[in-house]
């Protein structure tokens, strides 16, 4: 029997977690001579206070669900995929790809094309070290920590010898043709007469996000391959005992993990900058890791994760704006996140476990 | 490639190579023990900011050493409670570790100094100055073998004959010491350990204990004495080719050396050369970038020689009752 219910699992771990994170942030703020409600109220008006705020908010948190589903998707059969961001760099050279070589008509045309190639590019990115886990037992955190900096170096040769125009300074591609943008949340909403920022550079690739969330739940509790990513995950022995190969299943799963992080290039790469840059990704997929930890790997928890982190992206601009705490707070508040929601969870879980044990004993 | 050159591209290979080496001994005491660290980056910039800040404030390098030691064991300290203490997960320690340490620096940095997340330049005794070995000077016009020794041996600070000096040190500590038997028998067979009536917490504490130590040695020597100060994220992912360093000696002292110098050599001829030009083929600068994270995946593949990590690494250990 389990000694904490399940709804304090999935709420009240990360919740104070979350608490304990967001006191010693207060400390840092308040250590470097600043208010932390003053800055709390200034993230919460930046990211949260206009339709501009908003749009970066969820902008960034486009970034963060696909990223944060590829971490939980691994997290499922027990694999740490680190590699996110080098898999959703990989994806924005897929997309660079497809957006600057056809002649595309329409985004409706060229959406489908662009993800389905930084989905492959991102799956091929997290293939070498899933075939190495799988097949020679090299620990993936390892190998996808390397294709990281190998995807970061390609990338770094490609767009400085190969794909930057000629005579351009800067080490990134052209801009992509117009047949390539994608409507913003300005132009979706102004079709029901919602007004939105036109500035904010949200756009339907939040909608395909909120998409990819109902299709990582539906694969991993509605399918068998889910099942068995699920039974690898609690034990290898007792899922090849029931006749799942764990090397398929390793494989699979880090094949749709790096997809998920490489679709993250149709938000950054084709709905924001609209040509390839150097270090498009920004870190986004690290953030990944800190939202499917919070998140209980669950795509619903991964979503509201992914917007309190877009929250803090924002409002953690607008405080390096206005103030004189810089923008690597943010940084420490995801290090914090990190570390009480992943590496020391049994130091939040004992206490609380004997609180629900005593509690137990009263009512018996 | 002339004499001279030559002479010039090794000499900045050992600089580039005592922090990989710092920190790849670091690692190897800790993963010796049954503790995956992937935070050694982090522990190295914290090191390399605390060292600066304290070298700046106070004028002094050797308390700035200190203060960077003490920084990357507080941090050690972090992922040992995590991984030792709680049986947290190990990785996600390491990578907490290192965006704490890439967050925490920069605005401690700002708060303090105003320079946008550096510290001050370092000047004069804030600073490691280069040693002059003892005959330096006598030798130096001696064909061949006075360059190699003025120029390549002799003339660099004191931390990078600490460095050096660890390797042997290390293989004793490890291999000929009743500590190091009990550390890598922490990291092999745990239970044993503990039946033997040896403190399997103890020993994997002292050993996260010395990685601290030795990654605020490299940290250190990043900030003062390598370069002049501090620069936001100056470790580069320099704590993570030293994990592929580890795996690419497959956790022995001996081979840590030559597979750091390796990597060493890599980054001074790019450093050196923007592209190599092999006989027609051009090698581009990011394929030397790119090259010691691409030689190690190759090892681990097992293509070369098969890397085997210690058997109870990244477990927690849980005493039986």
């Amino acid at each position: 029997m389990d000694v904490i219910p399940r709804w304090a699992d999935v709420i009240l771990i990360p919740l104070f977690s979350l608490v304990l994170a967001a006191l010693l942030s207060a400390g840092v703020i308040l250590a470097i001579g600043e208010d932390p409600v003053a800055a709390v109220k200034m993230m919460v008006n930046g990211a949260l206070g206009s339709t501009y705020g908003w749009g970066y908010t969820l902008y960034y948190a486009t970034n963060f669900v696909f990223t944060g589903l590829a971490v939980a998707v691994a997290f499922h059969a027990r694999l740490f995929n680190i590699g996110g961001e080098g898999q959703a760099t990989l994806g924005g050279l897929g997309v660079a790809l497809v957006c600057l070589d056809l002649p595309w008509p329409h985004w409706i045309l060229a959406l489908p094309a662009a993800m389905a190639a930084a989905g492959l590019f991102g799956a091929v990115w997290a293939a070498i070290p899933a075939w190495l886990q799988a097949r020679r037992g090299s620990h993936i955190v390892i190998t996808t920590i390397m294709f990281n900096f190998i995807g970061a170096a390609l990338l770094n040769y490609l767009l400085v010898n190969v794909m930057r125009p000629d005579g351009a300074m800067d080490p990134a591609t052209r801009k992509f043709p117009p047949g390539t943008h994608l409507p913003t949340l300005h132009d979706i909403l102004g079709l029901v007469g919602v007004p939105f920022s036109k500035a904010a550079p949200a756009n339907i690739s939040f909608l395909i996000a909120l998409g990819a969330c109902v299709l990582v739940w539906a694969l991993i509790w509605r399918t068998r391959l889910g099942f068995q990513i699920r039974a690898l995950g609690h034990s290898e022995p007792a899922a090849v005992y029931a006749g799942i190969r764990p090397v398929r299943i390793v494989m699979l799963t880090m094949l749709i993990s790096g997809a998920l992080a490489g679709c993250m290039a149709i938000n950054n790469v084709m709905g924001e900058a609209e040509r390839l840059v150097l270090n498009s990704v920004e870190g986004a997929g690290f953030i990944g890791i800190a939202v499917a930890l919070m998140g209980r790997n669950h795509p619903f928890g991964v979503l509201l994760a992914a917007i309190l982190f877009g929250f803090l992206y924002q409002g953690g601009a607008e405080l390096a704006l206005w103030t004189n705490i810089p923008r690597e707070l943010i940084v420490v508040i995801q290090a914090l996140v990190i570390l009480f929601t992943g590496a020391l969870d049994n130091m939040v879980r004992i206490p609380l476990e004997r609180i629900f044990l005593t509690l137990r004993k009263r009512g018996a | 490639m002339d004499f001279v050159s030559l002479i010039a591209v090794l000499d900045s290979t050992i600089r580039l190579a005592t922090p990989l080496l710092l920190a790849c001994l670091a690692g190897l005491f800790s993963e010796r023990a049954g503790i995956f660290d992937i935070g050694l980056e982090g522990k190295m910039l914290s090191a390399a900011f605390f060292s600066a800040a304290t070298a700046t404030i106070t004028g002094s390098v050797g308390l700035g050493l200190l203060a960077g030691v003490a920084a990357s064991m507080g941090l050690a300290g972090l992922h040992g409670l995590a991984s030792i203490t709680f049986r947290g997960n190990q990785l996600i320690s390491g990578v907490a570790i290192n965006f704490l340490a890439a967050g925490l620096t920069v605005v401690i940095a700002q708060d303090w100094f105003q320079q946008g997340g550096r510290t001050p330049s370092l000047l004069g005794a804030a600073r490691f100055g280069p040693l002059t070995l003892p005959f330096a000077q006598t030798l130096r016009d001696v064909p061949v073998l006075g360059p190699v020794y003025h120029d390549l041996i002799s003339g660099h600070t004191v931390l990078v004959y600490v460095a050096f000096a660890m390797v042997p040190l290390t293989w004793w500590v490890l291999f000929r010491t009743r500590f190091g038997l009990r550390l890598r028998a922490v990291g092999e067979a745990p239970e044993a350990v503990d039946t033997a009536g040896v403190s399997v917490t103890g020993t994997r504490y002292a050993a996260v204990a010395i990685c601290g130590l030795l990654c605020g040695i490299a940290g250190a020597y990043l900030a003062t004495a390598l370069q002049a100060g501090f620069v936001k994220d100056m470790t580069a992912g320099r704590g993570y080719i030293a994990l592929a360093a580890l795996i690419f000696a497959k956790w022995r002292p001996w081979y840590a050396l030559w597979a750091t110098l390796l990597f060493g050599l890599l980054q001074a001829v790019a450093l050196r050369y923007q592209s190599i030009d092999l006989g027609g083929v051009t090698v581009p600068v990011q394929l030397m970038d790119a090259l010691p994270y691409i030689l190690t995946v190759v090892i681990l593949a097992g293509f070369v020689g098969r890397a085997v990590p210690p058997r109870a690494g990244g477990t927690p250990y849980v005493k039986e009752k």
